[in-house]
């Protein structure tokens, strides 16, 4: 008789909750029909917040199921909360733009949730299959998300573009990810780790080297960084507004754990290959987003270059290579979650009668035609920007600590330019600033334009005021240190 | 001459330097776009089965297998957006694809 065994399901419990419930939704919108749109959606936040629990709750060390395949510990549990956080809070904000739009779709909802789904499998992932299957299951909701509006010709460019281009990176990664099985015989990450350990004096094989590029390029391009970055703009600013507060955050902040675990777990030996490309990538994405959006005049397009100069000051602490460096990056997107999040409702509250406007010159004037909603976005603009004491200058403050004292703590690390990184990096973030602070100048200093239409939903407002309130008080231990004390937790967990 | 697994590799190598190239060169059709794609992703299903079979391990090809449903999926996607796209603009030539720039 055949014996089955089922693998510990215990880990995955937010995920098949997440895969179920997300089923089950669908099921009642094919039935219902689009009417049940408002319920469908907050049915999936709850869901979101339900499985919020299940990932948070959960206290143990790493521990692995499904054949070594999938992995919890605390760094995976605290991605996974910034990313259902992240999502959570989009399908919120989405509600009220479907409506006024009227065309409100129960699928929306059910896209995210898969996307969500994918997200935490990617978090989760601990052999290059998982990794794959997590990422296109994430993808391919995305592409569709992207074109959601099929009667709108920027939406529908946005997702022939996004998908274009995420079916590309997906193929080099999967051809680098061939690479590394022929090379080192595993798809599995740990055991990956330990063979390349054991290579020993005449270091592993120039196949695993180019396949570990070829992964860490598909790899770049999902958190757009220089020089994968091109679809960003484009994606972002034809993409329906709502779609582009959920792309902002939560895929960067999924693909970003990923990258960490996959060059920390499986590349650990090889952080001397790998240290150049992401310094390179790190600082091309910072001065890039710093100048690029400098001459845009559409504020979803800027705030793409602008998510394009983040990702690169996260990556200075992933160039760091040291626990400190990982932490720097965790506090580093949390911050950047609460900075967008907020920022995208105050995008999404800027509609005339005749409907939504995007320009950066709409908003002048906000000041004395809605002065609530202008200091909330000036807080969000300046703490984008980096300026202390708000949260967004923490964040640079921790990674730009860690690449020092890399630096400092060993000297043959400057030959990898760590110093020079950290240098450009604050030049890039000074001149960053213009752009922000122009933003503020736009609405407090400029002729009022006519007044945007008065809020039907008091969601987006609360997001505003809680996050600009985070922000600001960021710099008190009694907000800060959970943070960092978690981030800390969770870099632990990653490297020792 | 024995059909070895360097050889196996090379085709696949070509493959995917041909799909890259079509992405990148293809001034046309989308339509070539998406067969480049289905080129790249038959290039990596080459080289894991080829890997497989040479170190006896059948990792590779359940890989495989994951790689041919997703692509489905994906070739599903794909044609589905160039149909609405195709709806809006009337066009599918890649020189067209520039309502956004900058």
């Amino acid at each position: 008789m055949i014996e089955t065994m089922l693998p510990d399901l215990a880990p995955a419990y937010g995920e098949i909750l997440m895969a179920i419930g997300a089923m089950a939704l669908l099921m009642l919108g094919v039935f219902r029909g689009n009417s049940s749109t408002g319920f469908v959606s907050l049915m999936a936040a709850a869901l979101m917040i339900v499985t919020l629990f299940f990932t948070v709750t959960w206290q143990e060390g790493a521990v692995y199921t499904f054949g070594d395949m999938f992995v919890v510990d605390r760094f995976t549990s605290f991605m996974k909360m910034l990313v259902l956080i992240a999502s959570a809070l989009a399908v919120l904000m989405s509600m009220q733009y479907f409506r006024d739009e009227q065309e409100e779709r129960f699928e929306y909802p059910i896209l995210i949730l898969l996307a969500t789904l994918g997200m935490m499998v990617m978090v989760s992932a601990n052999d290059l299959m998982s990794l794959y299957m997590g990422l296109e299951l994430q993808s391919l909701s995305l592409y569709v998300l992207a074109s959601i509006r099929r009667d709108s010709e920027l939406a529908t460019e946005a997702g022939l573009k996004y998908f274009v281009l995420g079916a590309l990176s997906s193929g080099i990664l999967l051809f680098g990810s061939s690479l590394i099985y022929g090379f080192v015989g595993t798809t599995n990450f740990t055991v990956i780790g330990t063979n390349l350990a054991q290579a020993g004096a005449h270091g592993p094989d120039i196949g695993v080297i180019i396949g570990m590029v070829l992964v860490l390029a598909g790899l770049a391009f999902k958190i757009s960084a220089v020089p994968f970055h091109m679809w960003t703009p484009d994606v972002y600013q034809g993409a329906p507004t709502p779609v582009t507060a959920f792309f902002a955050v939560a895929p960067k902040v999924a693909a970003l754990a990923l990258l960490v675990r996959v060059l920390y777990v499986p590349f650990g030996e090889l952080a001397h290959s790998w240290t150049q490309v992401i310094v390179f990538m790190s600082l091309a994405s910072m001065v890039l987003g710093a100048v690029a959006a400098v001459v845009q005049t559409n504020i979803k397009r800027m705030m793409a270059y602008s998510s394009i100069g983040h990702v690169g000051f996260a990556l200075v602490g992933l160039a760091a290579g040291s626990q400190e460096g990982v932490r720097g990056l965790v506090i580093y997107m949390t911050i950047y979650l609460v900075m967008n999040v907020g920022a995208f409702a105050c995008i999404l509250s800027m509609r005339r009668k005749d409907g939504m406007v995007e320009e950066i010159n709409d908003l002048s004037g906000l000041a004395q035609t809605r002065p609530g909603m202008a200091a909330a976005l000036a807080i969000f603009m300046l703490s984008l920007a980096g300026i202390p004491p708000l949260a967004g200058f923490w964040g640079k403050w921790f990674v730009f600590k860690a690449v020092i004292a890399t630096a400092v703590a060993d000297p043959m690390a400057t030959n990898y330019g760590l110093i020079t990184l950290a240098v450009i990096g604050v030049i890039a973030s000074v001149v960053g600033a213009y752009y922000y602070l122009n933003v503020v100048k736009v609405m407090f200093f400029d002729k009022p334009e006519e007044e945007f239409m008065a809020p039907k939903t008091r969601k987006l407002g609360a997001i505003m005021g809680i996050g600009a309130a985070l922000l600001i008080l960021f710099s008190l231990p009694q907000v800060n240190s959970p943070v960092l004390d978690y981030a800390r937790m969770a870099a632990a967990a990653l490297i020792s | 001459m024995e059909i070895g697994l360097v050889h196996y590799l090379t085709v696949a190598a070509m493959l995917f330097t041909i799909g890259i190239f079509g992405i990148f060169l293809n001034r046309k059709n989308v339509i070539i776009i998406l067969m480049s794609v289905e080129l790249i992703l038959l290039a990596v299903n080459i080289n894991f089965v080829a890997f497989s079979s040479y170190l006896n391990d059948m990792v590779g090809q359940i890989f495989t297998m994951f790689i041919l449903t997703v692509a489905a999926g994906e070739a599903a996607i794909g044609l589905a957006i160039l149909v609405i796209y195709f709806r809006n603009r009337g066009s599918i030539a890649v020189e067209d694809i520039r309502l956004m720039k900058g």
